[in-house]
């Protein structure tokens, strides 16, 4: 019996490790080897391993200043997407009653629809003639077209905020849907206002879905390159922005591998402390 | 009854005039058309344990969630020591429920979901921290004050659901179906800790179950619910002994329903014939198992005789519940502690007295 079944496991295990030994581990090992690489004048890629590549890193203030300016943003993008998505998921979770589902498809037909469409969105209702400054020009709001709006941090929290509320919503709902109606009933019952049932039980038990809602957002605000490029000036390049530069126009692979494996690490770090918070909040 | 919509109300008094404890007064509660109770009133004494016994769908767990808050009444009001009861949010009044799933809190320890209550009130710390740990003692349970819910058994589960509750001094104690989860011996060990507890206490308590045998091993009174309707309440022995519906004689336990005719103040039930004090007609009868005796060790006073054959037998270890055929259409099931041996023909007894006249039967469409 042992046999067959051990057989039979590893048959239905071998796709997926070799998708991700293909997809995954050999691009990040590429990557990797790439990042100790340089290159020549003359744009060729010259296979002498060194660390040059991290030296100039951490030696130029300028990744540092957008790697942070990029954690900045992303925090931002966190902190807003809870303060709507919570609402919401404590809404669709508790009160939606029978058209929940209908609810449900609205917060999730967005995903659905292309990224590029919904920044460009953005753009047309930011724009100095856009929808938002052709409306407060019209009732006098303002005399000339604000134009902070668009090609800033501001218009980039904004259109990633809208674009991953879904994400941090559906992990919430999921969590709020999991907590027993008892237990509400109870702290109800033992006295406690509705208030108190919020932040003593339901909070707290909802929290592995806010830090997996919050993950998702954070990390994917992180690596984000088409918001800032789209509607983020000057001011709000985003580290993925300088990955993508040093891969296309400044064809500096090997500086880019660096960069890359940088972020990675990053990611990789705050994948682990959520990761922690979740089981510890999950258990407790 | 009296009829009004002022809030502040007193309940109307019972005919000793002193004012009922916990009043419910005509309440009922229906998903539109469906009537899941039906104008229940039941008043009930402080102090007293009263269980709420009744089938799933009988509309028992109903009722206690009507009177904890958690469901809204479609009728009537309900009234603890003269105040409207029904119109408060649940958190305002002073009953506190144990719930069947224990319902404790994941997050907490022991000590933490115990404090509960009283820390929402806003009760200091210090006297938290006695109050918890008197809570606890009581139901010796202080050795896991640290312990969380997941590392304890289900039994500990229901003692630190009871201290939770308890501890903030509820005027009455619902407890619904609280030791169905248990297994058989621990499920009678809780049953004689918690009559004990209640009595020691003398909080009044009100016990949802489906299980007949608990309902009369605890209560001090028992309420027989049935498709939303009192079907009978009274005291444990009472309720037993004299079941008024054909429902209520098997719901409390078996028992063998006879029907006969009644003819000057004898019933003839074609297997035996007793004296009994009914009109003239049909009448139908519960008689308990357990009133058959043969007729050789049966106690004396056991006046109605009648010959049967020993068709089956089934052992219970406390007894044998034996099938006794009268005649072709006639069987009785008795429950005798002697041996006794198959087939064979015998004289069986049992006193009048135990020959209950039910209801006449509601034939439902």
């Amino acid at each position: 019996m042992m046999r067959p079944q051990r057989s039979g496991a590893l048959l239905v295990m071998l796709p997926p490790f070799a998708w991700i030994a293909l997809f995954l581990f050999l691009p990040y090992c590429l990557l990797f080897c790439y990042s100790f690489w340089t290159v020549s004048e003359f744009q060729q890629i010259l296979h002498h391993p060194t660390l040059a590549n991290y030296a100039h890193l951490f030696t130029n203030p300028l990744y540092l200043t957008v790697i942070l300016r990029t954690l900045r943003i992303a925090l931002s993008v966190v902190v807003l997407s809870l303060a709507i998505g919570y609402p919401l998921a404590f809404f669709l979770a508790f009160h939606s009653g029978r058209h929940r589902a209908l609810l449900y498809q609205a917060v999730i037909i967005p995903l659905w629809v292309s990224y590029l469409v919904r920044a460009y969105a953005w753009k047309v209702i930011f724009g100095n003639e856009g929808v938002l400054n052709t409306l407060l020009m019209w009732s006098h709001g303002t005399s000339h077209p604000l134009s902070f709006l668009l090609y800033s941090p501001f218009a980039v929290i904004v259109t990633l905020t809208h674009i991953y509320v879904p994400f941090v919503v559906l992990p919430v709902v999921a969590s709020l849907e999991k907590i027993p109606r008892e237990l509400i009933e109870s702290s109800n019952d033992l006295g406690a206002r509705p208030w108190q049932t919020f932040l003593r039980v339901i909070l707290p038990l909802s929290l592995p879905g806010v830090v997996s809602g919050a993950t998702f957002a954070l990390l994917l605000s992180f690596g984000d390159f088409l918001a800032p490029l789209l509607l983020g000036g000057p001011a709000s390049v985003m580290i993925a922005n300088i990955v993508a530069n040093l891969f296309g126009a400044d064809y500096n692979w090997p500086l880019g591998a660096a960069v890359a494996v940088v972020i990675l690490n990053i990611v990789v770090a705050i994948l682990s402390v959520t990761q922690r918070l979740e089981r510890r909040w999950r258990t407790a | 009854m009296t009829a009004g919509t002022d809030s502040l109300e007193k309940a109307s008094a019972d005919s000793s005039g002193a004012e009922v404890f916990l009043q419910i007064e005509n309440v009922g509660k229906s998903f539109g058309a469906h009537h899941v109770l039906d104008s229940i009133s039941l008043s009930i004494e402080q102090g007293e344990f009263v269980t709420l016994l009744g089938e799933s769908g009988s509309g028992k767990t109903t009722l206690l969630r009507i009177i904890a808050g958690f469901e809204t009444l479609s009728a009537g009001r309900i009234f603890l020591e003269g105040n409207r009861l029904d119109l408060l949010p649940p958190y305002r009044r002073p009953v506190h429920t144990v719930f069947q799933s224990y319902a404790l809190f994941p997050h907490m320890n022991v000590f933490d979901n115990v404090a509960y209550g009283l820390r929402v009130r806003g009760v200091g710390a210090g006297e938290i921290k006695s109050r918890v740990h008197a809570a606890l003692a009581r139901v010796r349970m202080e050795a896991f004050m640290a312990h969380y819910p997941r590392h304890i058994s289900g039994g500990q589960k229901q003692r630190v659901a009871l201290a939770r509750a308890l501890v903030n001094e509820p005027k009455v104690l619902l407890l619904d179906e609280p030791l169905s989860a248990l297994d058989a011996n621990l499920r009678l060990e809780m049953q004689r800790e918690l009559k004990a507890l209640q009595q020691d206490l003398g909080i009044t308590f009100l016990f949802v179950t489906h299980d007949q045998s608990e309902a009369l091993a605890i209560s001090d009174r028992v309420v027989l619910l049935h498709q939303g309707r009192i079907e009978q309440s009274g005291e444990p022995r009472e309720i037993y002994a004299r079941p008024r519906t054909s429902y209520a004689a098997n719901f409390l336990g078996k028992s063998n329903l006879v029907r006969g005719v009644v003819r000057n103040g004898i019933a003839d039930c074609r297997a035996f014939s007793a004296p009994v004090n009914l009109p003239e007609g049909p009448a139908i009868f519960s008689l308990r198992p357990e009133a058959i005796a043969p007729a050789s060790s049966a106690s004396s006073g056991s006046d109605v005789r009648f010959t049967a054959q020993v068709v089956a037998e089934q052992f219970h270890g406390a007894g044998t519940l034996v099938t006794l055929r009268c005649s072709e259409e006639i069987e009785l099931t008795a429950r005798i502690n002697a041996a006794i041996s198959n087939e064979t023909w015998g004289e069986f007894a049992f006193r009048a007295e135990d020959l209950v006249p039910l209801a006449p039967e509601v034939h439902e469409s």
